[in-house]
């Protein structure tokens, strides 16, 4: 649904504590799909609705978090084009050579935003042997599992000067805000990003610490897929966090929860339709709690604070 | 089914946590000691408590960004990785 060059965030990497106790959550409870793995031990994989060869590397550390998310763009030239704007911008830009760390991935540029991440563009990725049909297609190729996690969607991650990202990725990548938060004194406090229709593809919390994470959400195909995904929770000792619940902000209907490395995920569907020339949502912070969780009317403590 | 008393050291309550029983679970259980709670897995550093007397041992990784060490020599765990194997008092970090 992307409506301008840089078309989603198709690449995530995340630091685990246990390789293989989060791989089995990762493929048997929420349902994704094992592409490959690389020599240092990475694995890598994606959902079964997701064409390209993998959205989701997973990479044996000593602390939970998120190494980079990587944005698809449309072309070789809107990459090389985007290369030049973010350097303009004052982001030293670094190369990784094709088909190295990241099978299948061709060409990235990377580079570190004021949050502490590491942001990379790319716009050549193989295709999966395994991706969804195309010709006369059935819904699915195998029937999905556990949480039927359809492709990943979104990630919010939490660092300091969220204003300066958030003018990076609409500035630089196109992207506009459909919705944000602000401080009694003006100031952001959160800004969901978004490429095209969906309500986001990112999202900023401003945060004193750099680089982290507050949760990575995956796409459900609707409300019935989240009650399915809460029966996984319940009977698999899934450590939830809310939900099911719905926001007021995107409107999605969600649940959250931690793997068992301690990284939060979101399950997700549902939201608006976003258009960059629509009015933008504005929030004030002393509504947030009713913004993020809209059934409650309130904020959940553990919800904002617990990131890794 | 035999238990370690744990004792919170700021307040002087107690409660037990049952063989096996991460630290953490049983806190929520019981409702007692200093009980923030978030990822239940290593990751997110909320739990963190310093164990000041007694036995205890680490079941699970804890994420270094809130532990240097496996096995720290103050005390200083994620309550949601360690298992008493005696007696302990624990006390907010």
């Amino acid at each position: 649904m992307a409506l301008n060059s840089t078309l989603r965030p198709g690449l995530i990497q995340m630091r685990v504590l246990d390789l293989d106790k989060t791989l089995t959550f990762y493929k048997d409870i929420l349902g994704l799909d094992e592409v490959a793995r690389t020599t240092d031990g990475r694995v890598l994989l994606k959902g079964f609705d997701e064409f390209d060869h993998h959205s989701v590397s997973l990479r044996l550390a000593d602390e939970a978090g998120v190494d980079l998310v990587a944005f698809k763009v449309d072309s070789p030239a809107t990459l090389e084009r985007l290369k030049t704007a973010t350097e303009a911008f004052g982001y030293p830009v670094d190369e990784v050579a094709p088909n190295t760390d990241q099978p299948g991935f061709g060409k990235r540029y990377g580079f570190t935003i004021c949050t502490g991440h590491r942001i990379e563009l790319y716009a050549e990725v193989m295709l999966s042997p395994n991706g969804p049909m195309t010709h006369n297609p059935d819904p699915w190729v195998n029937a999905p599992r556990g949480m039927r996690a359809q492709r990943f969607d979104h990630c919010l991650l939490y660092g300091p000067n969220i204003a300066e990202a958030e003018r990076y990725f609409t500035e630089v990548l196109g992207m506009f805000a459909p919705e944000v938060c602000n401080t009694p004194d003006g100031k952001r406090f959160a800004t969901w990003l978004t490429s095209g229709n969906k309500p986001h593809d990112l999202a900023f919390v401003e945060y004193e610490k750099p680089g982290k994470i507050h949760h990575l959400g995956f796409l459900l195909q609707d409300w019935n897929d989240i009650g399915n995904a809460a029966d996984w929770m319940a009977k698999y000792g899934v450590k939830r966090d809310v939900g099911p619940t719905r926001h007021a902000i995107t409107r999605g209907q969600t649940i959250y929860f931690w793997e068992p490395s301690g990284n939060r995920i979101e399950t997700y569907c549902g939201g608006y339709t976003a258009y960059p020339d629509n009015p933008q949502r504005t929030w004030d912070i002393s509504e947030v709690g009713k913004g993020l969780f809209y059934y409650e009317g309130e904020l959940i403590p553990t919800f904002l604070q617990v990131v890794t | 089914m035999q238990g370690y008393t744990v004792t919170v050291a700021e307040t002087g309550e107690t409660f037990t946590c049952n063989q096996n029983e991460i630290l953490l679970a049983a806190m929520r259980r019981t409702g007692k000691g200093p009980i923030q709670y978030g990822c239940f897995g290593g990751g997110c550093g909320v739990c963190k408590v310093k164990i000041i007397s007694g036995d205890y041992q680490v079941v699970k990784k804890m994420s270094h960004a809130h532990v240097l060490a496996q096995n720290p020599t103050d005390g200083t765990v994620l309550a949601c990785c360690v298992t008493p194997r005696g007696n302990i008092t624990v006390s907010r970090v």
